[in-house]
């Protein structure tokens, strides 16, 4: 990752009808890094990147890419290129013909096509593969395809649109990796569109969490999640305990919070009654009610029985105050 | 009793089966293969040149009189030719109409559209062709008095209008199977192909058009086949040109087991198109 922006957008906003899905979005991206726009749905991420792709025009605003605005210019004319959600192979074409699709048309001589798509293939662990139809793979398959089209042209940007969120988890969590170790190996600007707030954490470099159409926050996974700027960042990402005390509402981690027979470890502490332990693999969550509401804690805690009186308690400064 | 026997049939599903299809079966049978076994046969029987009958006699001489006339040659390479033109014409209007239909207009006027292209099709074909005569019609037709000025004249009564005609009438067959073949086909390929930097026409030549090939031939067949049958249209605006169907309809009366022989030329051409367009493999994807 170096400090050259190769992606600057500025006030880019694009209404459909009375909806403005886009409003007002400023945004620089470094070149080779892995960036993640994280938002709900409807929240404007995919179509900032559908606008860097050029499927969309914005109503106003611009995006440049290396120093040259693109935002009028057609998909074409671009030098990125974009995994699509569902792939968006060509169904009438073998593996290798969807890969080399991008070099035939810019005119690259049949031996050189050829060869890149074969070296594609490789990198996306697909050799042999190049013969089968779209439709004799898997979804994962599919999905290291659509990689391969895109990353063939050797692009100055990839966009991805949700590509995992077709998989199921267990696959998903393996090319959330996968993609992490390749985007560092091939040095290619990642763009990268979830909802998944865990996916976003895992791959990301940094993280534009959206919110109504505009970038809420942005930052590194790590000061998204300790340091969320607002309500919406903290509840979004990752879990958090909604509490009102004393009038104000706060927002707390569930592994910030300790439960214990005993006196409380923090400065801030709620007696409750130990309503229920779910055991959920790797963690335990405990869920104590209190006075202000029900408190989950993910840290461990020995000999504790459904009824128990106990005290939860966590530190103040670690609490996230909701205005 | 009332109850008996739609519980006999739940218990017998063979019989269940038999109900279903009987008269479908008989139909298809009897009154569609058994018409083209008959028109089969009496191609080769002749006629007695005297009285008129037909003797049933099988015999080769109503292809041989057929194949060796070269009038009879022109008038299959003729109405070859129109179906082939009505069908390219058909196609070349269809595509870039489907397209808007299917891609561009807003879902609203894409219903209104679709009943747009059907209409035609509520109104009789004597009516549609009596107006295209009207239209055509050399001298005082509707073309005349409105291209006469910018010295367009109507080609008048032939072949070319009668391809004019068929193509106007068979039009809503072929868009409409394209248009449903384009609504099948996802955006985000048309996406993908530009992303991948291809401009439309590369685009509509290596995505859209094999994608919507089986479409494509679904619609030719129609309007490829009710072209070759057609005898109407060449009559009111024909001139004095004559298609197969003309020829089958002039010697129906006169000598019946020719016009069955002239007539199996349509189907053996239908035949062959079918054949050919199954090595495609468009079928299979239909």
């Amino acid at each position: 990752m170096s400090s050259t922006v190769i992606v600057s957008i500025k006030g880019l906003t694009r209404s459909f009808g009375d909806v403005r899905a886009v409003a007002g979005v400023d945004l620089d991206i470094y070149e080779g890094e892995f960036i993640t726009l994280l938002g709900p749905s409807g929240s404007g991420k995919t179509t900032v990147l559908r606008m860097i792709a050029g499927f969309e025009k914005p109503d106003s605003g611009s995006i440049e890419l290396a120093g040259k605005d693109v935002s009028q210019l057609p998909p074409y004319e671009r030098d990125v290129n974009t995994v699509f959600q569902d792939y968006a192979l060509f169904p009438h074409m073998n593996v290798i013909s969807n890969i080399e699709y991008g070099l035939k048309v810019k005119g690259i001589a049949k031996q050189d096509c050829s060869s890149r798509a074969l070296e594609a293939l490789r990198q996306v662990r697909l050799e042999g593969y190049g013969e089968r139809k779209p439709s004799q793979l898997s979804g994962g398959q599919r999905q290291r395809v659509a990689l391969a089209r895109a990353l063939v042209n050797r692009p100055s940007v990839l966009l991805l649109d949700e590509p995992l969120g077709a998989l199921d988890l267990k696959l998903r969590e393996q090319m959330q990796i996968e993609l992490k170790e390749l985007q560092r190996a091939v040095g290619i600007t990642f763009i990268f569109v979830t909802h998944d707030q865990e996916e976003a954490l895992t791959m990301s470099d940094r993280i534009a969490v959206f919110n109504n159409g505009k970038i809420e926050q942005l930052g590194t996974p790590r000061e998204i999640y300790e340091n969320p700027i607002s309500a919406f960042v903290s509840e979004f990402v990752g879990q958090t305990n909604k509490i009102m005390i004393e009038g104000s509402r706060i927002n707390i981690r569930p592994e910030l919070v300790s439960v214990s027979k005993s006196a409380p470890s923090g400065n801030r502490s709620l007696q409750g009654t130990l309503r229920d332990v779910i055991f959920v693999g790797a963690t335990t969550r405990y869920l104590v009610d209190t006075h202000a509401g029900t408190v989950i804690s993910v840290v461990p805690v020995a000999d504790l029985r459904v009824g128990d009186a106990v005290t939860v308690s966590w530190d103040k400064e670690k609490e996230f105050l909701v205005h | 009793m009332l109850h008996s026997l739609p519980n006999f049939f739940h218990k017998n599903q063979r019989l269940r089966l038999i109900a279903l299809l009987t008269t479908p079966v008989l139909w298809l049978v009897v009154a569609y293969l058994g018409a083209l076994a008959m028109l089969l046969v009496t191609a080769f029987f002749t006629i007695d040149s005297f009285t008129g009958n037909v003797i049933q006699q099988f015999n080769l001489g109503n292809f041989h009189d057929m194949l060796t006339d070269a009038a009879y040659k022109n008038v299959v390479l003729r109405t070859l030719g129109i179906a082939i033109s009505v069908t390219f014409i058909c196609s070349v209007l269809a595509i870039p109409m489907a397209f808007y239909m299917a891609k561009i207009a807003r879902p609203r006027s894409q219903k209104i559209l679709v009943a747009l292209v059907l209409t035609p099709l509520w109104a009789s074909y004597l009516v549609k062709i009596y107006a295209w005569r009207t239209m055509l019609e050399p001298g005082n037709g509707v073309l005349d008095w409105l291209l006469g000025p910018i010295g367009i004249n109507s080609p008048g009564f032939g072949g070319p209008a009668i391809i004019i005609g068929l193509s106007y009438l068979w039009l809503p067959y072929m868009i409409l199977p394209i248009y449903a073949g384009l609504e099948r086909l996802p955006n985000n390929l048309l996406d993908a192909s530009g992303d991948l930097g291809a401009h439309n026409f590369y685009t509509f030549r290596k995505v859209i058009l094999p994608l919507i090939f089986p479409s494509l031939v679904a619609g030719s067949m129609f309007t490829f086949s009710l072209s070759l049958g057609d005898y109407i249209t060449a009559q009111i605006i024909g001139g004095k040109l004559q298609m197969l169907g003309n020829v089958v309809y002039q010697n129906f009366s006169i000598n019946l087991p020719f016009a069955a022989t002239i007539a199996m030329v349509p189907v053996s051409i239908m035949a062959l198109y079918l054949y050919l367009v199954r090595r495609t493999g468009a079928l299979a994807s239909m």
